[in-house]
């Protein structure tokens, strides 16, 4: 039977092996965390103050929308979405998690009819205050947004202070929370 | 107000671990003598502060303190107790300072209690846990301050995501914790005998028990995962190659091979470089794990909150940590004493057979869990599944069997296998037997070589109790026996599970019957329920086997609603022989149910079986401790009869 020698026979680079395979994780693994963060777009409207707008009431029973409304010292999440929206349907989850933690969500929905309206409300909740009506999407172009869903932090003053772009998920409540008590301050 | 206890606690726990490191560093070069002896008392304070700062976040949790921004966000005061207390590690911040709670008792007990080393190898190891703990103190007092407070106070809380609402999960993570921070003591240890060249024997044994626990945990925490993400998920299977899973994986796969070297370590004094690389790199895989899973770099379905300056941080950490001591074993590993040669055919080959097959299924697992990351480098977004891990891990895994088997017969140092062959005859014809019967069954290859396999190592497993009465059998051996025996169970629970399971999807109404297997299955009703956070349409099933006496399910289609979320709870019958695993769908338009009903032959011996090694390793740590302490009371024992005469 030969003898083994399972390790110390090895000339001294092998030794330095494992390090390097490391190094390599690690260039890897920086690389593929840098990316990510480039994929955020900021939206040239946020810090301005929302356009002028008013818009009537688009569900039964519930206030219009108007920027005056949204200019008295609270902090609100205005969310734009219709009941012909699929990923609107996905989001509504977060949205009435953000009214059960007390923060004031404010509609506008685009193109939209009552009844289709009603039904959207009544299947996935109505986390909303007020529900402006935007029959022409004049709205959704004087804040700069390009598609449904949509939600914008204002802050107390009517300023946009965040632009979320698309349906938010459980896992972007987190960082919309930061953004809302950032507005609070 | 007791926000602020807990945060101050930290700070000093954190002061007291950067006074261990600098006093153990001092201390080695010979220039603070005078603050060796500070090291040890300095570990013990800092883990029982850690451990306060801890118990208070437990108490903000319970109260269900909304002032704590970490408290608003996770938690709600409409949540059982239970998952209130859970809910302290149930998110990132909490989990983390669970990980240096841990981490701090696990230095404190190592100073209080571990006497057999060379004092200056304790005082680096010390300081290496010292520094280790560090980075995490800094990263949880600057990147996730669990105690930050949140102005206003916020009316209610945000409630906890509802998958996590279970109890089995609630302490599925801790147990996971416990494991790393286990191998986090066995890095300290590797860390501390490269500075200080000391390796041997007595370095293993001090190591051996931490590895061991570290493991059995890891093992624990590993089968109850998998058990979770069987009835939890509702998909019916119980591992999916999720990145999360393998994150849990590597590091055991790490600590299996290092509980094996570490093993002829202490028993032949071999191995040495070898052992200590393990060390380094089964604490490595558990950061990297951690890392994986909470940059978000990888998608999984596990939740966890994601941020990419955490992510920064942790790797940061692991750039610091790992690849410092990579370096370290690159320059000191050629100066460290090989230590004792052997022959291929020898109990100390087997077992470097064992580590060469784990490490292989460990490489293999790594490259699925990382190749998508390259690919995404190229623009490629890619998903790495079974179809990759099963045969390539099955490459490794069969012959690390066959070693499994006839390892624990052969002798130390050297041995002949002829010897050992007339004992392997009836597992061999075991196999053979279980091979064919599976062949004309049909089997596809992977389940055929399972059930083959198993049955001969289920058998052989139990050969080195041969020719021993139960008195000479050693805790230790009864140990290994039972643990290999349990792979053995695992194994074919496995093989098992992919062979004969059964699977029906009905659309039923109320009234209908469906046979599945060996089972008649009738919806007798669908009734709405509700729970203290959730509503829920409950079906009640009535199963019968092979014509017995009924056994009623009732299934759930759960609504959360803080958050909303919905979640499926299967609901299983288990009989001696296997699972009747039921899932309630959707409804259908016309009044009928959808149905989703699996039966499942030996599929609760793969969690058997993992409890079974489970178990194999807490009586080997038993044995070790018990003998650990009669030397220590031996020692003692002459020590004052010396003092008593005088020297």
């Amino acid at each position: 039977m030969s003898e083994t020698r399972p390790q110390s026979s090895t000339s001294p680079w092998v030794l330095w092996l494992p390090a390097l395979v490391f190094a390599l994780f690690v260039a890897v693994v920086a690389y593929n965390l840098r990316n990510p963060a480039e994929r955020v777009v900021r939206s040239a409207l946020v810090g301005k103050p929302l356009p002028e707008f008013s818009l009537p009431p688009a569900a039964a029973g519930q206030p219009g929308l108007a920027r005056a409304d949204l200019a008295d010292g609270k902090v609100r999440v205005l969310n734009v979405f219709a009941s012909w929206c699929i990923p609107c349907a996905v989001e509504a989850p977060q949205l009435a998690q953000l009214r059960a933690s007390g923060v004031e969500v404010v509609g506008v929905a685009i193109r939209d009819r009552p009844d289709e309206l009603r039904a959207f409300l009544t299947r996935h909740g109505n986390p909303f205050t007020r529900i402006g009506a935007d029959n022409v999407s004049a709205i959704q172009f004087a804040l700069g947004s390009s598609g449904v869903p949509e939600s914008f932090v204002i802050d107390g003053k009517g300023v946009i202070r965040y632009q979320h772009i698309g349906e938010i998920r459980a896992e972007h409540l987190p960082m919309i929370i930061d953004q809302i008590d950032e507005a609070r301050k | 107000m007791i926000a602020n206890i807990g945060l101050a606690a930290l700070w000093f726990a954190a002061a007291l671990a950067l006074l261990q490191l600098v006093g153990g560093a001092l201390a080695l070069t010979g220039k603070g003598q005078a603050l060796a002896g500070l090291v040890r008392p300095a570990a013990i304070v800092q883990g029982l502060l850690v451990a306060l700062s801890f118990a208070v976040l437990v108490i903000l949790f319970c109260n269900t303190d909304l002032s704590v921004q970490l408290v608003a966000k996770n938690s709600h005061s409409a949540k059982p107790f239970l998952y209130k207390f859970a809910g302290t590690w149930g998110n990132h911040e909490g989990s983390m300072l669970l990980w240096v709670t841990v981490m701090g008792l696990a230095g404190g007990f190592l100073a209080l209690v571990e006497r057999r080393l060379p004092e200056r190898t304790m005082l680096a190891t010390l300081a290496a846990q010292a520094f280790v703990s560090i980075g995490f103190y800094a990263f949880l007092l600057f990147a996730s301050n669990p105690f930050a407070r949140s102005n206003p106070v916020p009316e209610e809380g945000l409630g906890l995501n509802p998958l996590l609402q279970d109890p089995g999960l609630a302490f599925h993570p801790p147990t996971l914790y416990i494991g790393y921070v286990g191998l986090s003591v066995a890095f300290s240890f590797a860390v501390g005998a490269l500075i200080t060249r000391e390796v041997g024997p007595a370095f293993a044994r001090a190591m051996r028990p931490w590895v061991l626990g570290a493991w059995i945990f890891l093992t624990i925490g590993i089968t109850a995962g998998s058990y979770w993400a069987y009835y939890e998920l509702g998909w019916g299977g119980w591992w999916f190659w999720d990145p999360v899973e393998n994150a849990s994986l590597m590091p055991w796969l790490a600590a299996t091979a290092l509980l094996h070297s570490v093993s002829v370590l202490a028993a032949r004094d071999a191995l040495r470089a070898w052992t200590v690389m393990l060390g380094v790199v089964a604490f490595s895989m558990s950061m990297v794990g951690t890392f994986l899973v909470r940059s978000g770099i990888l998608t999984s379905v596990h939740s966890f909150a994601v941020d990419p300056t955490r992510g920064a941080f942790i790797l940061a950490l692991l750039a610091i940590y790992i690849g410092g001591a990579l370096n370290l074993f690159a320059i000191r590993a050629s100066t460290i004493n090989e230590g004792k040669r052997f022959a291929v055919t020898s109990r100390e080959g087997a077992l470097v057979w064992n580590n060469v097959m784990l490490t292989g299924i460990l490489g293999i697992v790594l490259i699925g869990t990382l190749y998508p990351l390259l690919a995404e480098m190229m623009g490629d977004q890619v998903s790495v599944g079974p179809p990759y891990f099963n045969p390539m891990t099955a490459v490794f895994f069969v012959p690390m069997l066959v070693v499994l088997a006839v390892g624990p017969l052969l002798r130390w140092k050297q041995d002949r296998l002829n010897r050992v062959r007339p004992m392997l005859f009836l597992p061999a014809l075991l196999t053979v037997g279980g091979l064919v019967w599976a062949w004309s069954e049909g089997l596809a290859v992977l389940p055929l070589l399972g059930i083959g396999l198993a049955l001969g190592l289920a058998f052989a497993s139990l050969l080195p109790l041969r020719g021993r009465t139960f008195r000479t059998v050693t805790l230790p051996l009864w140990g290994m026996v039972l643990a290999h025996f349990g792979v053995a169970v695992a194994l074919f629970g496995m093989a098992a599970d992919s062979a004969f399971t059964t699977e029906k999807l009905v659309a039923a109404r109320p009234g209908d019957t469906v046979q599945v297997g060996p089972w008649v299955v009738k919806l007798a009703q669908v009734d709405p329920v509700a729970g203290p956070n959730w509503t829920a349409l409950q079906a009640t099933i009535k199963a019968r086997y092979d014509g017995g006496s009924p056994i009623i399910l009732k299934p759930q289609a759960r609504a959360f609603w803080s958050p909303q979320q919905g979640t499926s709870e299967a609901a299983l019958a288990t009989r001696w022989n296997g699972q009747l695993y039921a899932v309630m769908g959707e409804e259908a338009a016309d009044g009928r149910w959808q149905l989703r009903l699996w039966w499942k032959p030996f599929v609760t011996m793969i969690w058997f079986g993992g409890l079974l090694i489970a178990l194999g390793g807490l009586i080997a740590l038993i044995g070790r401790v018990i003998s650990d302490l009669r030397r220590l009371i031996a020692q003692d024992k002459i020590a004052y009869r010396r003092h008593r005469q005088g020297r």
